[in-house]
């Protein structure tokens, strides 16, 4: 397939792996950084890990947006699709995340109306078609996604949908960044640039990190040659002792980031003074909320939520796993009390989440399988 | 003073130290205890790092054990309501079966979980049909509900002969439409070769059904001796798929018109039974392990069956397994992996090695199985689970899946 082999050529890969296996100084180990879980699925996916060198870790960073999101906002969500007349819609892989007091799909389960959409579009149809109902569109993401919400609610204005509102989730990435960076029991090399969020905000945004912090960061795309070529230019900036953000997914992120996409998320939306990540807790200006001006498409101004928070529970590690301080299966509840059937931690529930991918596509590990794979 | 070009070595490499001043002798005599220290502190670094990672594989491997041991336990629902996950053919579903069909129903015959039960001759099945949409490219829910049926027989290795028909109608259901499905019942009965001989009619008040859900069960017999079974896979066979997969799962979600993508694209539903004659005809003497038609969770959830329940690994490569590009094109769009898409119309065949050949030649004689291809093989190590080699040059374990295969959202 066009667009696609080309980026998954396996003797491509095996000359990268050669010259990133020079770059690597002896006796040094590193450990990066892919900041989004578009790049932990590919990294499994693909089996990325087998043309890296022992002395090379990738730790799986907080990017995952359904994974931050606490179990206080999920309960809030469940009460909002429990009131009468409301269709809540919601992405895929929100379905399954536990709150409190259940998922999503418990909740349908128990009668709630919530139905899976592809996009905020989508919800927005079902409010058009559904006129005497109220219908909330559960916002997540990143940037990434997040002018596909504000649109949606501009447009909602433009054709005069009353019936229509969010439940603004929507997260930001350089505030989580900092925070890992900043937190001491953390010991990175260098990032694997999120690929799809800096189609938005560009890669401006990360020249602190280089600058002030040190560590080279390299935006990625999401096919494994574009991750194997970032370890490589990650590894080069390290072996030239320079530390500058660098852009490999240049075919689709422009340096500058998509300013109408900002300016619909300006618009729309405004930063909140603080927000609650799950496993990292509260950090300041790291989520967005729907301006005042936008007041009647906000859930939140909607309906009375109970805004409780919910403690995560005392045996889940996702904090440790999200920040790279732990691999999933270090994680006390790894595997055992916490599955993709009966995930604890947030991180368990996404097919992006890091503890999902590994238990899903690594468990065992690559000796193993290489040995049992051999022609 | 001049201390030559040495100025980067050690003191000792360097000819008359003696003719240093004192000074520079001490200094450079303190660098070199440096480096020395330095190295010793690398070597003493490496040490450590290969001890920690050492370290690190006992714990793994601990880890993997534990996994291993809860995976084994018996099955348990959590849940205290049904969830559409328990419909999706992963492993809710596999936990609901055991925990509260087999619990309830136990008997030799169920316990074998295979596609049909075969006892005194015969082989019997079920199978209930709530597919939206009722019409598609390729077919509907009445040739989906004779060919599943009569697919499900022949993975039995049994002749299929009498179907049952029930149909649960939704109230305001066009009977135009009803004359639509069982005219196309009547025709796949027809090229299946098997007749309807029974059925029950209910009609449910409007919204209590989604327009037509439909339920057949099948009678076959069994002309020759077969002993197919999902535990009879052992190493060195090799794994066979009757053609490209995932034709059926993407035709229905495309057809739903909720992704606004259109493709030239078809579902595969066809009765497998001329296939699997033909199979079975071409390899005698149980060298044929096992049949399973690929529906509900895909060739994915088909081989980690057969991995489990003959506690052997399956090997597949992903180069090999036929996946026609525009269903390709599809699953990359939605993030979704071919593997765990539904097929009505493929069959995954473990076959023992030295029949591989002519069993891909049986299968290729027929137009159902003009794309069948090897797709991978069984190891005896790791037992129980399914190791992908990916295109890229990788490999990674293909697991049962949770619930639906959700798309992702970026």
């Amino acid at each position: 397939m066009r667009f696609v082999d080309e980026y998954r050529d396996a003797t491509k890969a095996q000359m990268l792996a050669t010259r990133i296996a020079a770059l690597c100084e002896p006796g040094r180990a590193y450990k990066f950084m892919e900041v989004c879980g578009g790049h932990t699925h590919t990294i499994y996916k693909h089996g990325l890990e087998d043309y890296l060198p022992e002395t090379v870790t990738l730790v799986h960073g907080p990017g995952c947006p359904v994974c931050v999101i606490p179990m206080g906002r999920v309960d809030d969500a469940i009460h909002i699709a429990e009131q009468p007349d409301v269709i809540m819609t919601s992405f895929g892989d929100m379905m399954r995340v536990p709150g409190g007091k259940g998922s999503f799909l418990d909740a349908k389960a128990r009668g709630a109306d919530i139905r899976m959409v592809y996009s905020p579009l989508d919800a927005l149809k079902i409010a058009r078609q559904n006129p005497d109902r109220r219908v909330v569109f559960m916002a997540i993401g990143f940037e990434t996604t997040a002018p596909s919400t504000a649109m949606t609610v501009l447009r909602a204005e433009a054709e005069g949908i009353g019936n229509f509102s969010i439940f603004c989730n929507h997260v930001t990435i350089i505030p989580a960044i900092k925070a890992i960076l900043d937190s001491p029991d953390l010991r990175l090399d260098g990032f694997v640039g999120p690929g799809h969020v800096s189609t938005v905000i560009g890669c401006r945004p990360y020249e602190f990190i280089a600058r002030d912090y040190g560590k080279p960061l390299v935006v990625a795309g999401f096919e494994p040659l574009d991750v194997l070529h970032t370890v490589y230019r990650i590894l080069l900036q390290l072996r030239e002792g320079r530390s500058e953000v660098e852009n490999q997914y240049a075919r689709v992120v422009p340096w500058e980031g998509n300013l109408k996409a900002l300016r619909a998320i300006g618009q729309v939306m405004e930063l909140r003074p603080y927000f609650e990540w799950r496993g990292l807790g509260f950090i300041s200006q790291s989520a967005l909320r729907v301006a005042e001006r936008y007041a009647a498409f906000d859930a939140e101004r909607i309906f009375q939520i109970p805004g409780g928070r919910v403690a995560d529970p005392k045996a889940c590690q996702c904090g440790e796993v999200l920040k790279g301080v732990l691999k999933p299966w270090e994680c006390k509840v790894f595997g055992t009390a916490c599955t993709p059937e009966t995930p604890i931690g947030t991180c368990m529930v996404s097919s992006e989440g890091a503890c999902a991918a590994y238990y899903n596509f690594g468990r065992f590990s690559r000796e193993r399988v290489k040995e049992a794979t051999r022609r | 003073m001049n201390v030559g070009n040495g100025g980067a070595g050690r003191l000792e490499d360097r000819p008359g130290p003696e003719m240093l001043d004192p000074q520079e002798a001490d200094r450079l005599r303190a660098r070199d205890r440096e480096q020395q220290e330095t190295d010793r502190l690398r070597a003493e670094t490496r040490e450590q790092q290969e001890a920690d990672r050492l370290r690190a594989r006992d714990r793994e491997q601990q880890v993997l054990d534990r996994i291993e041991r809860v995976r084994r336990r018996k099955a348990h629902v959590r849940e205290d309501r049904v969830t559409l996950a328990h419909g999706a053919g992963g492993k809710a579903t596999h936990t609901l079966i055991e925990a509260v069909f087999l619990e309830s129903f136990r008997n030799p015959l169920l316990e074998a979980l295979e596609d049909g039960a075969v006892a005194d001759g015969l082989a019997f099945t079920t199978d209930s049909f709530v597919v939206t949409p009722l019409f598609f490219p390729g077919g509907d829910i009445g040739d989906l509900a004779v060919n599943g049926t009569v697919n499900d027989l022949a993975m039995c290795g049994a002749r299929p002969r009498y179907l049952s028909a029930g149909f649960i109608l939704e109230e305001g259901f066009p009977i135009a439409d009803l004359r639509r499905i069982t005219a196309s019942m009547a025709e796949a009965a027809r090229i299946a070769g098997v007749q309807i001989v029974t059925g029950d009619t209910k009609v449910v008040q409007r919204g209590k059904a989604d327009g037509c859900y439909i339920n057949t069960a099948g009678v076959g017999t069994l002309d020759r001796p077969v002993r197919l079974s999902a535990t009879a896979a052992r190493p060195g066979d090799v794994v066979i798929v009757s053609g490209p997969i995932g034709e059926h799962g993407i035709t229905i979600m495309l057809a739903r018109g909720e992704l606004d993508i259109e493709a030239d694209l078809s579902s595969d539903t066809a009765p497998l039974n001329a296939l699997t004659d033909l199979l079975l005809s071409a390899c005698a003497d149980e060298r044929v392990r096992c049949l399973r038609d690929a529906t509900r969770g895909g060739v994915a959830t088909i081989v980690n069956e057969i991995a489990e329940s003959s506690q052997v690994a399956v090997v597949l490569d992903e180069d090999a397994i036929p996946v026609r590009p525009v269903v390709r094109g599809a699953c990359e769009l939605l993030g979704i992996d071919p593997l765990y898409v539904a097929c009505e119309g493929r069959m995954v065949v473990v076959v023992a090695a030295e029949a591989a050949g002519a069993a891909l030649d049986a299968l290729r004689s027929h137009p159902l199985g003009a794309g069948a291809a090897v797709i991978g093989r069984i190891n005896d190590d790791p037992p129980g689970l399914v190791l992908l080699r990916t295109s890229f040059g990788g490999t990674r374990i293909v697991d049962l899946l949770v619930g639906d295969p959700l798309p992702r959202i970026c």
